[in-house]
Protein backbone atom coordinates (compact mmCIF):
# COMPACT_ATOMS: atom_id res chain seq x y z
CA UNK A 1 0.00 0.00 0.00
CA UNK A 2 1.29 3.34 -1.12
CA UNK A 3 1.27 4.64 2.81
CA UNK A 4 3.94 7.30 2.18
CA UNK A 5 1.72 9.50 0.34
CA UNK A 6 0.56 12.89 1.19
CA UNK A 7 -2.78 14.13 1.87
CA UNK A 8 -2.58 16.21 -0.81
CA UNK A 9 -1.56 13.66 -3.06
CA UNK A 10 -4.18 11.68 -1.99
CA UNK A 11 -6.62 14.67 -2.98
CA UNK A 12 -5.20 14.61 -6.22
CA UNK A 13 -5.86 10.67 -6.83
CA UNK A 14 -9.13 10.95 -5.34
CA UNK A 15 -10.07 13.68 -8.08
CA UNK A 16 -8.14 11.81 -10.92
CA UNK A 17 -9.87 12.18 -14.23
CA UNK A 18 -9.80 8.62 -15.14
CA UNK A 19 -10.92 7.12 -11.36
CA UNK A 20 -13.65 4.88 -11.39
CA UNK A 21 -16.92 6.39 -10.64
CA UNK A 22 -20.64 5.31 -9.62
CA UNK A 23 -21.29 4.16 -13.54
CA UNK A 24 -18.35 2.08 -13.04
CA UNK A 25 -18.90 0.59 -9.78
CA UNK A 26 -22.23 -0.35 -10.98
CA UNK A 27 -21.41 -1.75 -14.03
CA UNK A 28 -18.16 -4.30 -11.99
CA UNK A 29 -20.25 -4.98 -9.04
CA UNK A 30 -23.49 -5.17 -9.59
CA UNK A 31 -26.10 -6.97 -12.45
CA UNK A 32 -28.94 -6.23 -14.30
CA UNK A 33 -29.24 -2.40 -13.04
CA UNK A 34 -32.03 -0.62 -14.49
CA UNK A 35 -31.68 2.94 -13.94
CA UNK A 36 -34.01 5.16 -12.30
CA UNK A 37 -35.09 8.75 -13.08
CA UNK A 38 -36.25 11.97 -11.69
CA UNK A 39 -37.66 13.27 -9.05
CA UNK A 40 -41.49 12.96 -9.90
CA UNK A 41 -41.64 16.73 -8.94
CA UNK A 42 -40.00 18.76 -11.88
CA UNK A 43 -36.73 17.64 -13.09
CA UNK A 44 -33.87 14.65 -13.47
CA UNK A 45 -30.54 16.03 -11.87
CA UNK A 46 -28.17 13.34 -13.85
CA UNK A 47 -25.66 14.00 -11.02
CA UNK A 48 -27.49 11.60 -8.64
CA UNK A 49 -27.62 7.59 -10.55
CA UNK A 50 -29.40 5.40 -9.18
CA UNK A 51 -31.65 2.50 -9.50
CA UNK A 52 -32.00 -0.91 -9.02
CA UNK A 53 -30.13 -4.10 -9.58
CA UNK A 54 -29.00 -7.35 -8.54
CA UNK A 55 -26.03 -7.97 -6.11
CA UNK A 56 -24.98 -11.63 -6.17
CA UNK A 57 -28.86 -11.87 -7.40
CA UNK A 58 -30.39 -10.46 -4.73
CA UNK A 59 -32.33 -7.18 -5.65
CA UNK A 60 -30.66 -3.63 -3.93
CA UNK A 61 -31.06 0.21 -4.77
CA UNK A 62 -28.01 1.86 -5.85
CA UNK A 63 -27.33 5.53 -5.17
CA UNK A 64 -24.38 7.20 -6.20
CA UNK A 65 -22.82 10.59 -7.58
CA UNK A 66 -21.55 10.53 -11.38
CA UNK A 67 -19.17 13.19 -12.15
CA UNK A 68 -19.36 12.39 -15.69
CA UNK A 69 -16.65 11.14 -18.41
CA UNK A 70 -17.14 13.65 -21.32
CA UNK A 71 -17.38 17.78 -21.43
CA UNK A 72 -21.08 16.90 -21.85
CA UNK A 73 -21.39 15.14 -19.06
CA UNK A 74 -19.56 17.13 -16.81
CA UNK A 75 -21.20 20.39 -17.50
CA UNK A 76 -24.46 18.57 -17.38
CA UNK A 77 -24.10 16.54 -14.02
CA UNK A 78 -22.15 19.50 -12.54
CA UNK A 79 -18.85 17.50 -11.96
CA UNK A 80 -20.84 15.18 -9.97
CA UNK A 81 -22.46 18.17 -7.85
CA UNK A 82 -26.05 17.55 -7.16
CA UNK A 83 -28.84 20.31 -7.62
CA UNK A 84 -32.21 19.86 -5.07
CA UNK A 85 -33.37 17.95 -7.60
CA UNK A 86 -30.99 15.14 -7.67
CA UNK A 87 -31.65 14.43 -3.39
CA UNK A 88 -35.41 14.41 -4.18
CA UNK A 89 -34.63 11.60 -6.76
CA UNK A 90 -32.71 10.13 -4.09
CA UNK A 91 -35.24 10.74 -1.73
CA UNK A 92 -37.52 8.80 -4.01
CA UNK A 93 -35.45 5.74 -4.43
CA UNK A 94 -34.83 5.55 -0.66
CA UNK A 95 -38.39 5.54 -0.07
CA UNK A 96 -38.62 2.78 -2.46
CA UNK A 97 -35.77 0.71 -1.20
CA UNK A 98 -37.56 1.04 2.25
CA UNK A 99 -41.14 -0.19 0.38
CA UNK A 100 -39.45 -2.93 -0.37
CA UNK A 101 -37.49 -3.57 1.48
CA UNK A 102 -34.65 -3.41 -0.32
CA UNK A 103 -30.72 -2.91 1.36
CA UNK A 104 -28.84 0.26 -0.08
CA UNK A 105 -25.73 0.92 -1.40
CA UNK A 106 -24.54 4.56 -1.77
CA UNK A 107 -21.23 5.67 -3.73
CA UNK A 108 -20.13 8.85 -2.90
CA UNK A 109 -18.05 11.02 -5.50
CA UNK A 110 -18.69 14.85 -5.19
CA UNK A 111 -16.95 17.95 -4.34
CA UNK A 112 -20.39 19.23 -2.07
CA UNK A 113 -23.81 20.24 -3.40
CA UNK A 114 -24.38 22.80 -6.52
CA UNK A 115 -23.63 26.26 -5.18
CA UNK A 116 -26.31 27.86 -7.89
CA UNK A 117 -28.72 30.41 -7.97
CA UNK A 118 -31.62 27.66 -8.44
CA UNK A 119 -30.42 25.21 -6.48
CA UNK A 120 -30.70 27.65 -3.62
CA UNK A 121 -34.38 29.25 -4.99
CA UNK A 122 -34.83 25.39 -4.84
CA UNK A 123 -33.89 24.39 -1.13
CA UNK A 124 -31.06 22.65 -1.61
CA UNK A 125 -30.57 23.20 2.44
CA UNK A 126 -34.33 21.62 2.73
CA UNK A 127 -33.03 19.20 0.01
CA UNK A 128 -30.01 17.76 2.42
CA UNK A 129 -31.97 18.03 5.47
CA UNK A 130 -34.75 15.94 4.20
CA UNK A 131 -32.49 13.27 3.09
CA UNK A 132 -30.15 13.00 5.82
CA UNK A 133 -33.24 12.72 8.38
CA UNK A 134 -35.29 10.15 5.49
CA UNK A 135 -32.03 7.95 5.42
CA UNK A 136 -31.24 7.68 9.32
CA UNK A 137 -34.72 6.26 9.58
CA UNK A 138 -35.01 4.00 7.78
CA UNK A 139 -35.22 -0.04 8.40
CA UNK A 140 -33.22 -1.68 5.93
CA UNK A 141 -29.62 -2.18 5.42
CA UNK A 142 -27.57 1.07 4.12
CA UNK A 143 -23.97 0.68 2.99
CA UNK A 144 -22.25 3.64 2.02
CA UNK A 145 -18.79 3.76 0.02
CA UNK A 146 -16.53 7.33 -0.55
CA UNK A 147 -15.32 5.85 -3.75
CA UNK A 148 -13.65 9.70 -4.44
CA UNK A 149 -14.21 13.21 -2.92
CA UNK A 150 -16.82 13.46 -0.44
CA UNK A 151 -17.13 16.79 0.09
CA UNK A 152 -19.64 18.44 2.69
CA UNK A 153 -23.15 17.94 2.95
CA UNK A 154 -23.45 17.31 -0.45
CA UNK A 155 -21.91 13.66 0.16
CA UNK A 156 -22.94 13.29 3.75
CA UNK A 157 -26.44 12.95 2.52
CA UNK A 158 -25.32 9.48 0.85
CA UNK A 159 -23.78 8.81 3.96
CA UNK A 160 -25.99 7.68 6.77
CA UNK A 161 -25.06 4.68 6.38
CA UNK A 162 -25.11 1.48 9.30
CA UNK A 163 -21.88 0.64 7.26
CA UNK A 164 -19.34 3.27 5.90
CA UNK A 165 -16.62 2.36 3.97
CA UNK A 166 -13.85 4.51 1.66
CA UNK A 167 -11.47 3.42 -0.37
CA UNK A 168 -7.85 4.05 0.00
CA UNK A 169 -7.34 7.28 -1.62
CA UNK A 170 -10.49 8.91 -1.00
CA UNK A 171 -11.09 11.68 0.68
CA UNK A 172 -13.99 13.29 2.67
CA UNK A 173 -14.01 16.20 4.85
CA UNK A 174 -16.15 19.19 5.66
CA UNK A 175 -15.41 21.17 2.45
CA UNK A 176 -13.20 21.14 -0.41
CA UNK A 177 -9.21 22.11 0.92
CA UNK A 178 -9.41 25.22 -1.22
CA UNK A 179 -13.02 26.32 0.22
CA UNK A 180 -11.75 25.26 4.04
CA UNK A 181 -8.40 27.70 2.87
CA UNK A 182 -10.60 30.10 1.35
CA UNK A 183 -12.46 30.23 4.58
CA UNK A 184 -10.19 30.06 7.55
CA UNK A 185 -7.30 31.74 6.15
CA UNK A 186 -8.80 34.05 3.27
CA UNK A 187 -6.70 32.50 1.16
CA UNK A 188 -7.51 29.38 -1.71
CA UNK A 189 -4.04 29.19 -2.50
CA UNK A 190 -3.42 27.39 0.67
CA UNK A 191 -4.86 23.91 0.06
CA UNK A 192 -2.34 21.36 0.46
CA UNK A 193 -1.34 23.02 4.04
CA UNK A 194 -5.52 22.78 4.34
CA UNK A 195 -4.98 18.56 3.57
CA UNK A 196 -2.39 18.51 5.66
CA UNK A 197 -4.33 20.04 9.08
CA UNK A 198 -8.37 18.79 7.63
CA UNK A 199 -7.32 14.84 8.68
CA UNK A 200 -9.37 14.22 5.31
CA UNK A 201 -7.73 10.12 4.80
CA UNK A 202 -9.33 6.95 5.07
CA UNK A 203 -6.86 6.21 7.91
CA UNK A 204 -7.80 9.74 9.61
CA UNK A 205 -11.35 9.23 9.51
CA UNK A 206 -10.85 5.32 10.34
CA UNK A 207 -8.94 6.13 13.28
CA UNK A 208 -11.80 9.44 13.78
CA UNK A 209 -14.65 6.42 14.01
CA UNK A 210 -16.16 8.32 11.03
CA UNK A 211 -15.44 4.91 9.07
CA UNK A 212 -15.49 1.24 9.52
CA UNK A 213 -13.48 0.44 6.96
CA UNK A 214 -10.67 0.86 4.17
CA UNK A 215 -10.73 -1.10 0.52
CA UNK A 216 -6.92 -0.65 -0.55
CA UNK A 217 -6.25 0.28 -3.69
CA UNK A 218 -2.80 -0.30 -5.86
CA UNK A 219 0.42 2.16 -5.69
CA UNK A 220 -0.43 4.51 -8.32
CA UNK A 221 -4.80 4.56 -7.20
CA UNK A 222 -7.57 2.67 -8.32
CA UNK A 223 -7.50 3.90 -11.76
CA UNK A 224 -4.45 2.14 -12.25
CA UNK A 225 -5.74 -1.11 -11.98
CA UNK A 226 -9.41 -0.80 -10.79
CA UNK A 227 -10.02 -5.38 -10.76
CA UNK A 228 -8.44 -5.45 -7.65
CA UNK A 229 -10.10 -2.49 -6.30
CA UNK A 230 -13.59 -4.14 -7.41
CA UNK A 231 -12.68 -7.72 -5.78
CA UNK A 232 -11.25 -5.73 -2.87
CA UNK A 233 -14.99 -3.84 -2.75
CA UNK A 234 -17.34 -6.29 -3.24
CA UNK A 235 -16.01 -9.10 -0.67
CA UNK A 236 -16.30 -6.40 1.90
CA UNK A 237 -19.97 -5.33 0.81
CA UNK A 238 -20.65 -9.40 1.20
CA UNK A 239 -19.18 -8.98 4.10
CA UNK A 240 -20.79 -6.28 5.89
CA UNK A 241 -24.65 -7.00 3.90
CA UNK A 242 -24.46 -10.17 5.55
CA UNK A 243 -23.93 -9.28 8.77
CA UNK A 244 -26.89 -6.62 8.73
CA UNK A 245 -29.07 -8.85 7.13
CA UNK A 246 -29.10 -10.23 10.44
CA UNK A 247 -30.33 -7.57 12.17
CA UNK A 248 -34.29 -6.87 12.40
CA UNK A 249 -35.29 -3.76 10.50
CA UNK A 250 -35.98 -1.98 13.93
CA UNK A 251 -32.53 -3.26 14.63
CA UNK A 252 -31.46 -1.49 11.87
CA UNK A 253 -32.26 2.01 11.98
CA UNK A 254 -31.20 1.60 15.58
CA UNK A 255 -27.81 0.36 15.16
CA UNK A 256 -27.30 3.35 12.39
CA UNK A 257 -28.84 6.01 14.47
CA UNK A 258 -26.67 4.84 17.40
CA UNK A 259 -23.82 4.80 15.22
CA UNK A 260 -24.33 8.88 14.32
CA UNK A 261 -25.08 9.57 17.98
CA UNK A 262 -22.15 8.66 19.29
CA UNK A 263 -19.94 11.18 16.64
CA UNK A 264 -18.35 13.77 17.80
CA UNK A 265 -18.98 12.32 21.54
CA UNK A 266 -15.17 12.15 22.20
CA UNK A 267 -14.77 16.03 21.25
CA UNK A 268 -16.31 17.17 24.22
CA UNK A 269 -15.09 18.26 27.48
CA UNK A 270 -17.77 19.42 30.67
CA UNK A 271 -16.50 21.87 32.36
CA UNK A 272 -17.74 25.84 33.32
CA UNK A 273 -16.04 28.81 32.67
CA UNK B 1 -41.11 29.46 47.64
CA UNK B 2 -41.11 28.13 44.17
CA UNK B 3 -41.67 31.51 43.44
CA UNK B 4 -38.44 32.95 45.12
CA UNK B 5 -36.92 30.44 42.79
CA UNK B 6 -38.62 31.68 39.74
CA UNK B 7 -37.50 35.34 40.79
CA UNK B 8 -33.85 34.26 41.10
CA UNK B 9 -33.72 32.35 38.02
CA UNK B 10 -35.64 35.37 35.75
CA UNK B 11 -32.80 37.72 37.51
CA UNK B 12 -30.19 35.19 36.14
CA UNK B 13 -31.22 35.25 32.66
CA UNK B 14 -31.72 39.10 32.84
CA UNK B 15 -28.33 39.64 34.12
CA UNK B 16 -27.27 36.84 31.27
CA UNK B 17 -29.54 38.92 28.67
CA UNK B 18 -27.63 42.21 29.49
CA UNK B 19 -24.61 40.56 27.83
CA UNK B 20 -26.61 38.93 24.88
CA UNK B 21 -27.92 42.10 23.94
CA UNK B 22 -26.26 43.12 20.23
CA UNK B 23 -24.54 46.63 19.79
CA UNK B 24 -21.97 47.39 23.45
CA UNK B 25 -23.49 50.47 24.88
CA UNK B 26 -20.86 52.30 25.00
CA UNK B 27 -22.97 55.42 23.17
CA UNK B 28 -26.00 56.47 23.78
CA UNK B 29 -26.98 56.52 19.81
CA UNK B 30 -26.54 53.56 17.19
CA UNK B 31 -26.30 53.97 13.54
CA UNK B 32 -28.77 51.48 11.76
CA UNK B 33 -26.58 49.68 9.58
CA UNK B 34 -29.67 48.96 7.03
CA UNK B 35 -30.56 52.83 6.75
CA UNK B 36 -28.15 54.51 8.15
CA UNK B 37 -30.41 56.39 10.08
CA UNK B 38 -29.11 57.44 13.99
CA UNK B 39 -31.37 55.81 16.87
CA UNK B 40 -31.28 56.05 20.55
CA UNK B 41 -29.85 53.26 22.34
CA UNK B 42 -32.96 53.24 25.26
CA UNK B 43 -35.00 53.52 22.01
CA UNK B 44 -33.00 50.46 20.08
CA UNK B 45 -33.52 48.21 23.62
CA UNK B 46 -37.14 49.01 24.01
CA UNK B 47 -38.20 47.82 20.38
CA UNK B 48 -36.27 44.57 21.41
CA UNK B 49 -33.13 45.84 19.18
CA UNK B 50 -35.72 45.93 15.81
CA UNK B 51 -34.64 49.63 14.24
CA UNK B 52 -37.79 52.16 14.74
CA UNK B 53 -36.93 53.73 11.01
CA UNK B 54 -36.67 50.72 9.08
CA UNK B 55 -37.53 47.56 10.72
CA UNK B 56 -34.38 46.10 10.71
CA UNK B 57 -33.80 43.57 13.04
CA UNK B 58 -30.42 43.16 14.66
CA UNK B 59 -28.92 39.91 15.62
CA UNK B 60 -29.38 39.40 19.72
CA UNK B 61 -27.96 37.01 21.79
CA UNK B 62 -29.05 34.03 22.71
CA UNK B 63 -29.67 34.93 26.61
CA UNK B 64 -31.82 38.28 25.32
CA UNK B 65 -33.72 36.01 22.58
CA UNK B 66 -34.70 33.68 25.70
CA UNK B 67 -35.74 36.73 27.46
CA UNK B 68 -38.18 37.74 25.24
CA UNK B 69 -40.08 34.69 24.44
CA UNK B 70 -40.06 32.80 27.53
CA UNK B 71 -42.70 33.30 30.65
CA UNK B 72 -40.49 35.12 33.15
CA UNK B 73 -39.21 32.73 35.88
CA UNK B 74 -39.10 29.90 33.83
CA UNK B 75 -36.14 29.55 31.67
CA UNK B 76 -33.69 26.28 33.07
CA UNK B 77 -30.45 26.19 31.57
CA UNK B 78 -29.79 22.18 30.21
CA UNK B 79 -26.02 21.34 29.65
CA UNK B 80 -24.72 24.74 30.30
CA UNK B 81 -21.00 23.42 30.70
CA UNK B 82 -20.61 21.61 27.80
CA UNK B 83 -17.90 22.65 25.09
CA UNK B 84 -15.84 21.84 22.47
CA UNK B 85 -12.35 19.81 23.30
CA UNK B 86 -11.03 20.67 20.12
CA UNK B 87 -10.63 17.30 18.83
CA UNK B 88 -8.45 17.68 16.09
CA UNK B 89 -5.91 20.06 17.88
CA UNK B 90 -6.49 22.27 15.17
CA UNK B 91 -3.76 24.73 15.05
CA UNK B 92 -5.22 27.93 16.97
CA UNK B 93 -8.48 26.72 17.95
CA UNK B 94 -7.79 25.75 21.89
CA UNK B 95 -7.18 29.89 22.25
CA UNK B 96 -9.94 30.80 20.32
CA UNK B 97 -12.40 28.52 21.74
CA UNK B 98 -11.02 30.15 25.42
CA UNK B 99 -11.28 33.63 23.82
CA UNK B 100 -14.63 33.10 22.72
CA UNK B 101 -15.55 31.64 26.20
CA UNK B 102 -14.26 34.83 28.27
CA UNK B 103 -16.02 37.32 25.75
CA UNK B 104 -19.43 35.82 25.47
CA UNK B 105 -19.46 34.02 28.74
CA UNK B 106 -20.63 31.48 27.00
CA UNK B 107 -19.60 27.69 26.48
CA UNK B 108 -20.99 27.09 23.37
CA UNK B 109 -22.99 28.72 20.58
CA UNK B 110 -25.96 27.16 21.32
CA UNK B 111 -27.82 27.78 24.43
CA UNK B 112 -30.37 24.99 25.34
CA UNK B 113 -33.18 24.62 27.86
CA UNK B 114 -36.92 24.19 29.05
CA UNK B 115 -39.36 27.08 30.09
CA UNK B 116 -42.76 27.94 29.64
CA UNK B 117 -44.60 30.02 26.64
CA UNK B 118 -47.59 31.15 27.27
CA UNK B 119 -47.96 28.33 30.47
CA UNK B 120 -46.90 25.49 27.94
CA UNK B 121 -43.73 23.61 29.09
CA UNK B 122 -40.94 23.74 25.68
CA UNK B 123 -37.53 22.56 25.24
CA UNK B 124 -36.28 25.42 23.48
CA UNK B 125 -32.59 26.09 22.28
CA UNK B 126 -31.04 29.49 20.88
CA UNK B 127 -28.02 29.74 18.40
CA UNK B 128 -25.60 32.53 19.00
CA UNK B 129 -23.51 33.97 16.52
CA UNK B 130 -21.62 35.73 18.64
CA UNK B 131 -19.62 32.75 19.17
CA UNK B 132 -17.59 31.21 16.37
CA UNK B 133 -20.46 32.84 14.22
CA UNK B 134 -22.84 29.71 15.68
CA UNK B 135 -20.93 27.45 13.80
CA UNK B 136 -21.64 23.57 14.29
CA UNK B 137 -18.96 22.17 16.80
CA UNK B 138 -19.61 18.75 18.37
CA UNK B 139 -20.92 20.43 21.12
CA UNK B 140 -22.81 22.24 19.61
CA UNK B 141 -24.77 19.13 17.56
CA UNK B 142 -24.27 16.94 21.16
CA UNK B 143 -26.21 20.00 22.84
CA UNK B 144 -29.23 20.37 19.98
CA UNK B 145 -29.38 16.71 19.89
CA UNK B 146 -29.66 16.07 23.57
CA UNK B 147 -32.31 18.53 23.59
CA UNK B 148 -34.11 16.98 21.03
CA UNK B 149 -34.06 13.61 22.73
CA UNK B 150 -35.12 15.46 26.37
CA UNK B 151 -38.38 16.91 24.33
CA UNK B 152 -39.14 13.47 22.91
CA UNK B 153 -38.52 11.73 26.29
CA UNK B 154 -40.82 14.62 28.08
CA UNK B 155 -43.11 15.03 25.34
CA UNK B 156 -42.65 18.61 25.15
CA UNK B 157 -42.64 20.56 21.92
CA UNK B 158 -39.26 21.72 20.40
CA UNK B 159 -38.27 24.96 19.24
CA UNK B 160 -35.00 26.36 17.66
CA UNK B 161 -33.67 29.79 16.54
CA UNK B 162 -31.08 29.24 14.11
CA UNK B 163 -28.28 31.38 13.30
CA UNK B 164 -25.19 29.87 11.81
CA UNK B 165 -22.13 31.05 9.22
CA UNK B 166 -22.04 27.06 8.80
CA UNK B 167 -19.26 24.54 9.72
CA UNK B 168 -16.97 24.77 12.92
CA UNK B 169 -13.94 24.37 10.19
CA UNK B 170 -11.60 23.56 13.44
CA UNK B 171 -13.59 20.46 13.85
CA UNK B 172 -13.75 19.21 10.19
CA UNK B 173 -15.14 15.98 9.48
CA UNK B 174 -16.56 15.97 13.03
CA UNK B 175 -18.76 19.33 12.51
CA UNK B 176 -19.82 17.73 9.33
CA UNK B 177 -21.25 14.52 11.25
CA UNK B 178 -23.59 16.77 13.45
CA UNK B 179 -25.36 17.31 10.49
CA UNK B 180 -25.95 13.39 10.18
CA UNK B 181 -26.72 13.42 14.18
CA UNK B 182 -29.06 16.05 15.03
CA UNK B 183 -31.12 15.17 12.02
CA UNK B 184 -31.30 11.80 12.73
CA UNK B 185 -32.74 12.98 16.28
CA UNK B 186 -35.39 14.55 14.82
CA UNK B 187 -36.59 12.14 12.48
CA UNK B 188 -36.92 10.15 15.72
CA UNK B 189 -39.07 12.65 17.41
CA UNK B 190 -41.14 13.73 14.46
CA UNK B 191 -42.05 10.07 13.50
CA UNK B 192 -42.98 9.60 17.27
CA UNK B 193 -45.20 12.18 16.38
CA UNK B 194 -43.41 15.68 17.99
CA UNK B 195 -44.27 19.15 17.11
CA UNK B 196 -40.79 21.29 16.66
CA UNK B 197 -40.92 24.74 15.51
CA UNK B 198 -37.98 25.98 13.53
CA UNK B 199 -37.21 30.16 13.70
CA UNK B 200 -34.18 31.01 11.31
CA UNK B 201 -32.66 34.14 12.68
CA UNK B 202 -29.61 36.17 10.45
CA UNK B 203 -27.59 34.75 9.29
CA UNK B 204 -28.72 30.57 8.95
CA UNK B 205 -26.76 29.11 6.40
CA UNK B 206 -24.54 25.79 5.69
CA UNK B 207 -24.65 22.86 7.31
CA UNK B 208 -27.38 24.00 10.03
CA UNK B 209 -29.40 25.04 6.91
CA UNK B 210 -29.06 21.61 5.35
CA UNK B 211 -29.80 19.88 9.15
CA UNK B 212 -31.92 20.76 11.94
CA UNK B 213 -32.95 24.29 10.87
CA UNK B 214 -34.61 23.25 7.59
CA UNK B 215 -36.68 20.39 9.40
CA UNK B 216 -39.13 22.17 11.22
CA UNK B 217 -43.35 21.25 11.29
CA UNK B 218 -43.38 25.07 10.95
CA UNK B 219 -40.88 27.04 9.32
CA UNK B 220 -40.48 30.58 10.16
CA UNK B 221 -38.39 33.23 9.99
CA UNK B 222 -37.41 36.79 11.06
CA UNK B 223 -38.03 39.81 8.36
CA UNK B 224 -34.49 40.33 6.13
CA UNK B 225 -32.84 37.08 7.81
CA UNK B 226 -29.93 35.49 4.90
CA UNK B 227 -31.03 32.15 4.54
CA UNK B 228 -29.29 29.84 2.68
CA UNK B 229 -26.93 26.57 2.10
CA UNK B 230 -23.99 28.01 -0.03
CA UNK B 231 -22.77 31.48 0.68
CA UNK B 232 -23.72 34.54 -1.74
CA UNK B 233 -19.53 34.81 -2.56
CA UNK B 234 -19.41 31.19 -3.62
CA UNK B 235 -22.50 31.56 -5.74
CA UNK B 236 -21.42 34.45 -7.56
CA UNK B 237 -17.92 32.78 -8.13
CA UNK B 238 -19.50 29.84 -9.17
CA UNK B 239 -22.67 31.28 -11.93
CA UNK B 240 -20.18 34.37 -12.81
CA UNK B 241 -22.68 37.53 -12.12
CA UNK B 242 -24.06 39.01 -9.59
CA UNK B 243 -26.85 37.73 -7.39
CA UNK B 244 -30.46 39.55 -7.78
CA UNK B 245 -31.20 42.13 -5.07
CA UNK B 246 -32.80 40.13 -2.10
CA UNK B 247 -31.47 36.92 -2.98
CA UNK B 248 -31.64 33.90 0.13
CA UNK B 249 -33.64 36.90 2.16
CA UNK B 250 -36.40 35.41 4.26
CA UNK B 251 -38.76 36.97 2.21
CA UNK B 252 -37.40 35.21 -1.21
CA UNK B 253 -37.73 31.44 0.72
CA UNK B 254 -41.35 32.71 1.43
CA UNK B 255 -41.84 33.23 -2.52
CA UNK B 256 -40.41 29.97 -3.24
CA UNK B 257 -41.89 28.01 -0.83
CA UNK B 258 -39.48 27.20 1.81
CA UNK B 259 -41.48 28.98 4.92
CA UNK B 260 -44.82 29.32 6.48
CA UNK B 261 -44.53 32.57 7.58
CA UNK B 262 -42.16 36.08 7.96
CA UNK B 263 -43.06 37.41 11.62
CA UNK B 264 -41.55 40.16 13.18
CA UNK B 265 -39.75 39.94 16.39
CA UNK B 266 -42.41 42.08 17.87
CA UNK B 267 -44.56 38.73 17.07
CA UNK B 268 -42.77 35.83 17.90
CA UNK B 269 -43.43 35.11 21.10
CA UNK B 270 -47.72 35.63 20.51
CA UNK B 271 -47.11 33.52 17.25
CA UNK B 272 -45.29 30.63 18.90
CA UNK B 273 -47.75 30.36 21.70
CA UNK B 274 -50.64 30.16 19.02
CA UNK B 275 -49.27 27.87 17.28
CA UNK B 276 -48.23 25.58 20.41
CA UNK B 277 -52.28 26.09 21.10
CA UNK B 278 -52.91 25.16 17.37
CA UNK B 279 -51.43 21.83 17.97
CA UNK B 280 -53.38 20.36 21.00
CA UNK B 281 -52.54 20.54 24.41
CA UNK B 282 -49.63 22.85 22.90
CA UNK B 283 -48.11 19.95 20.77
CA UNK B 284 -46.98 18.29 24.00
CA UNK B 285 -49.51 15.76 24.17
CA UNK B 286 -47.22 13.71 21.00
CA UNK B 287 -47.53 9.64 21.27
CA UNK B 288 -44.77 7.38 23.13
Amino acid sequence: MPNDLTPAQRVALARHADRPGTAEFIDALFTDFFEQRGDRNCADDGSILGGVALFHGKPVTVIGHRKGRTLEEHMAYHFGMPSPEGYRKAQRLMLQAEKFGRPIFTFIDTPGAYPGLEAEAHGQGEAIARTLALLSGLTVPVIAVVTGEGGSGGALALGVGNKVLMLENAVYSVLSPEGFAAILWKDASRSSEACDVMKLTAADLLELGVIDGIIPEPAAGAHAAPQPVYRALDAALVRELAALSKLSPSALAANRYKKFRLMGSKALRKERL
Amino acid sequence: MSNVFAQRRQKLLSLKALRGTAPAPAQAEAVCPACGGTVRRKDLAAGRYVCPLCGHHYPIGAYYRLSLVLDKGTFRELDAALSSNDPLSFPGYAAKLDAARRRTGMNEAVVTATGRMGGQKVAVGVLDSRFFMGSMSAALGEKVTRLVEYAGKNKLPLILFSASGGARMQEGILSLMQMAKTSAALERFSQKGGLYLSVLTHPTTGGVTASFASLGDVMLAEPGALIGFAGPRVIEQTIGEKLPEGFQSAEYLLEHGFLDAIVPRAQLRDTLIRLLRLHGKGGSDHAQ
